[in-house]
């Protein structure tokens, strides 16, 4: 076994489950605290993905491009919380994912209009666009690294505002207790816009960071999407905690997978065969787990206290 | 026998679905034909995840995975008489029987973990089964991976019926719709569909006057699935072709939208919805208005989207609630 | 233990993080008696009931039916030994017809329902037991109403009717008149005084002059024990029920 490759697919696998995370930690709030299954939040990194892009286009720095993207996105939230999400988290579930299914095809159409059915391409600035030795012989692109500093940084951030500022423990008491807020005589509609917005610029950023390294597409947000999903439900819904162990997981399984199931499977299939079945097999992976942590646990491995009463 | 007016609605459209393939004859253009069987066999498919969702509460997000398996059945029956010579595989009652129990076998061990849990949870846990199902297609080089298989010779119905005639499957098509659309009426009606809606209208009261919801929802979870199967047995055959693509998630999603657009609270509200989904595409995506150069009709789901969402809102039941003697929606 | 008592609580406990809901609690139920169980609020009245038809599990002591240890039993499995409730908070099948709401109690105890095929309204193994209890609670003319459509003194009516249902030998009620105008109250203690003649009764309830007037006999729980157990007379005249919790309502 090749053990920098290992080292890389470690790194690639932590970079992978930061953008998960971010993804998910958004998600997971609105899911535990409004209750509320939001499909479209993928088309929101898109979103990011997409916004980042002309930015970056219209000023030429990458920088200012992804500055001026997270308000951006943070605005678009707040519009489609306040306009389309709102009246729904009264609803069930079933009309929940129904309406959201909708504005994930209205979200790709209006891309396909006004940026066309061709991806784009970030470029990013020199600095980013280098690879750096962290151990000397193991060059790895600079701005993969950046991407994992800036997701544990986020974590750090999100960390001290949920545990420390009076926001967070609202939020934390509206995961664990959805009847409490109301109790509080907290203005719960703007609570609600102002996480949603929160979670949209998150969303935003991982797609902003996601677009240079993947392709930026109508579509990218679906696959993402439900690799977050799992991601919340392995981790128990509501709970950040459980999001960012979860996403860390699914991130390295998914990478440590994809790139070192080829090499096993060679060793008991026809190597065609194997090419094709690896990242299906590792794809699988990642389901199979999700089965068996319900199967055992079915609120996932961190339920915030009091969910299900 | 008085029908009411609703039944009458529903009568003639039966009949005209069952004088189609004359109708489109007469009209010269029998791609109808086609189109329509594929829009039964949707139906039939969403007849059967709306005893789960609308009568039974249970919002399964991957109840194409088992259309998928039934597909595979036949496609894969045909690629082993095809490329093996193993004539037997390409028998239709076979191919039929392994459709139909071997999807309520994969049904049976799906539900028997998913339906230890509850809302959201049941919601992703069987998408999370449906995408393994589908990664499992994707992953199978032999059976074309992601390109999905040819299917070059149709099911051997041994001259019973002939299903490389169009006409012969569409009919066998109309027909599984009647014998489905009997069965549920008579599922929904039994004392087991009793405990099915008990079940979904107030669980607790139900285990506090002595069910246990678990395995009669179980039992509701195999049959759907079955006749999931079945409607996959008849894609494969309708289409000639399969593919991972039938099992995607976003494929159990636009299920769920039939049995929305149609209405969950009635028997006949997903073949509505199925009906109503495949013609508002048709319809949609040509509109022949221009707006500033863009076709409008080629960016249709920017409009189905938000149509989407108000049916959510505003028109709960669908179609149904269009319909002389709707229930209103709680 | 002697062949008259139906239910036996012993020393039954459970905790919520850290919180006693029930102490060491313990309790006889005699066949054939209507036991009032009253108390302050938060004082674990429901949490018993769950406790004793199995809906949430106990951290310890004895339950016994009948002179069966019950403890491992489900919830559903209790209803079958005849562990019948009625619910505090209305939990009635609100999209069912009221007849369809009993119907479906008798049918959980009428064999499996495992059949698929002949249709459940004209069976009449369900709907003639279950007309005779809408009959018995006053409902009758109601049988075809939307649930959803009825009163709320007619939905704690049917609340009654669903548990009676199940065929009891043990009817726990939950603050049965919860909500109920004077008039509907007074109407539902006649009911429950003609069920006391066929039914052992474990009545929680708020409403003092039905308990005094209903029970044979009264115990008084107080942040999840049993501080004193007697007839009507005897926790009338006890001094320190009176204290307790008697003396901040009379």
């Amino acid at each position: 076994m090749n053990w920098l490759l290992l080292l890389e697919q470690i790194l690639n696998g932590f970079q992978l489950g930061l953008l998960l995370f971010l993804l998910a930690a958004g998600l997971t709030l609105v899911f535990g605290i409004m209750d509320m299954v939001n499909l479209a939040h993928g088309s929101l990194y898109m979103m990011g993905a997409y916004f980042c892009a002309t930015f970056t286009g219209w000023t030429g720095s990458f920088l200012i491009g992804a500055l001026l993207t997270l308000p951006a996105v943070f605005l678009l939230g707040v519009v489609v919380e306040m306009v389309a999400l709102r009246t729904l988290y009264a609803r069930d579930h079933l009309d929940q994912v129904m309406a959201t299914f909708g504005l994930i095809l209205f979200f790709n159409e209006a891309t396909r209009l006004i940026w066309g059915p061709i991806g784009l391409v970030i470029p990013l600035p020199e600095f980013l666009n280098q690879t750096v030795e962290i151990i000397p012989g193991a060059p790895y692109p600079a701005f993969r690294l950046a991407i994992i500093l800036v997701g544990f940084l986020v974590a750090g951030l999100l960390y001290l505002i949920v545990s420390r500022t009076k926001l967070g423990m609202l939020i934390r008491a509206g995961a664990s207790n959805r009847d409490m807020i109301g109790a509080l005589g907290i203005n719960i509609r703007l609570l609600f816009t102002l996480v949603f917005g929160l979670g949209a610029a998150l969303a935003g950023l991982a797609g902003l960071m996601a677009g240079p390294i993947l392709s930026v597409e109508i579509g990218m947000g679906e696959s993402i999407l439900i690799l977050t999903l799992v991601v919340i439900v392995i981790g128990g819904i509501g709970s950040i905690k459980g999001a960012f162990i979860a996403a860390i997981l699914i991130g390295l399984i998914d990478t440590v997978g994809r790139s070192f199931l080829p090499e096993l499977l060679d060793l008991v299939l026809p190597s065609q065969t194997a090419a094709t079945a690896a990242p299906a097999i590792s794809s699988m992976m990642i389901y199979l787990l999700m089965a068996l942590v319900l199967a055992i646990k079915p609120q996932g491995l961190f339920p915030p206290k009091g969910v299900g009463r | 026998m008085s029908l009411t007016p609703r039944q009458m609605i529903n009568a003639a459209l039966l009949v005209i679905l069952a004088l189609l393939p004359f109708l489109t004859d007469w009209a010269g253009d029998s791609f109808y034909t086609g189109l329509v069987a594929r829009i039964l066999i949707l139906a039939i498919a969403a007849l059967s995840l709306n005893l789960l969702i609308g009568y039974g509460g249970m919002v399964s997000f991957g109840h194409a995975a088992f259309i998928g398996v039934g597909a595979y059945v036949v496609g894969i029956g045909a690629f082993h008489a095809f490329e093996d010579g193993i004539d037997w595989m390409l028998n239709g009652y076979i191919q039929l029987i392994l459709a139909i129990f071997g999807t309520a076998f994969i049904a049976l061990i799906i539900g028997a973990i998913s339906l230890r849990t509850r809302g959201v949870y049941f919601i992703m846990i069987t998408m999370a089964f449906s995408q393994m199902l589908y990664f499992t297609a994707v992953g199978v080089e032999t059976y074309g991976a992601d390109d999905g298989l040819s299917i070059y010779s149709r099911s051997d119905m041994l001259g019973l019926i002939d299903l490389n005639d169009e006409k012969s499957l569409y009919y066998l098509i109309f027909f599984s719709l009647l014998v489905v659309l009997y069965l549920m009426h008579r599922l929904v009606g039994s004392a087991f569909g009793n405990v099915i809606r008990g079940s979904k209208s107030n669980e607790a009261r139900m285990r506090a006057i002595g069910f246990s919801p678990y395995k009669y929802r179980l039992t509701a979870f195999v049959i759907a699935g079955a006749i999931a199967g079945y409607a996959g047995f008849l894609m494969a055959n309708l289409n000639d072709f399969v593919s991972p693509d039938v099992m995607h998630w976003t494929r159990s999603g636009d299920l769920i939208i039939m049995i929305l657009l149609g209405g969950m609270a009635s028997l006949f509200g997903p073949l509505y919805g199925a009906l109503a989904f495949l013609m508002l595409e048709e319809l949609l995506s040509s509109i022949p208005l221009t707006i500033g150069g863009l076709r409008v009709g080629e960016y249709w789901q920017l409009l189905f989207g938000p149509l989407l969402i108000l049916v959510v809102l505003y028109a709960r039941n669908g179609v149904d609630s269009f319909l002389p003697g709707a229930r209103k929606s709680p | 233990m002697t062949t008259q008592d139906l239910l036996v609580i012993d020393n039954l406990i459970k905790h919520y993080d850290g919180l006693l809901a029930t102490d060491d609690l313990s309790l006889t139920v005699r066949k054939g008696e209507l036991h009032a169980i009253i108390g302050p609020n938060g004082a674990g009245k429901t949490t018993l009931i769950k406790q004793l038809t199995g809906e949430i599990p106990s951290d310890g002591g004895l339950v016994s039916f009948a002179g069966k240890n019950i403890k491992r039993l489900s919830e559903p499995a209790r209803s079958h030994i005849g562990i019948a409730r009625s619910f505090q908070i209305t939990s009635l099948f609100q999209d069912f017809t009221v007849l369809e709401n009993v119907c479906l109690a008798v049918q959980a105890h009428n064999g499996h329902s495992f059949r698929f095929w002949k249709k459940i309204n004209d069976d009449t193994t369900l709907t003639d037991p279950a007309r005779a209890i809408l009959r018995q609670m006053g409902l009758e003319e109601r049988a075809d109403t939307a649930t959803a459509a009825l009163s709320h003194g007619e939905q704690r009516q049917l609340e009654i009717a669903v548990a009676l249902a199940t065929k009891p030998r043990l009817l726990l009620l939950d603050e049965p008149m919860a909500g109920m105008s004077r008039e509907d109250s007074e109407k539902l203690v006649e009911q429950l005084n003609e069920l006391k003649q066929h039914y052992t009764i474990l009545l929680i309830e708020h409403d003092m002059d039905a308990v005094f007037s209903l029970a044979d006999r009264i115990s008084v729980l107080v942040y999840g024990r049993a501080v004193a157990t007697g007839t009507p007379d005897e926790i009338r005249n006890n001094e320190e029920v009176r204290q307790a919790y008697l003396g901040e309502e009379a």
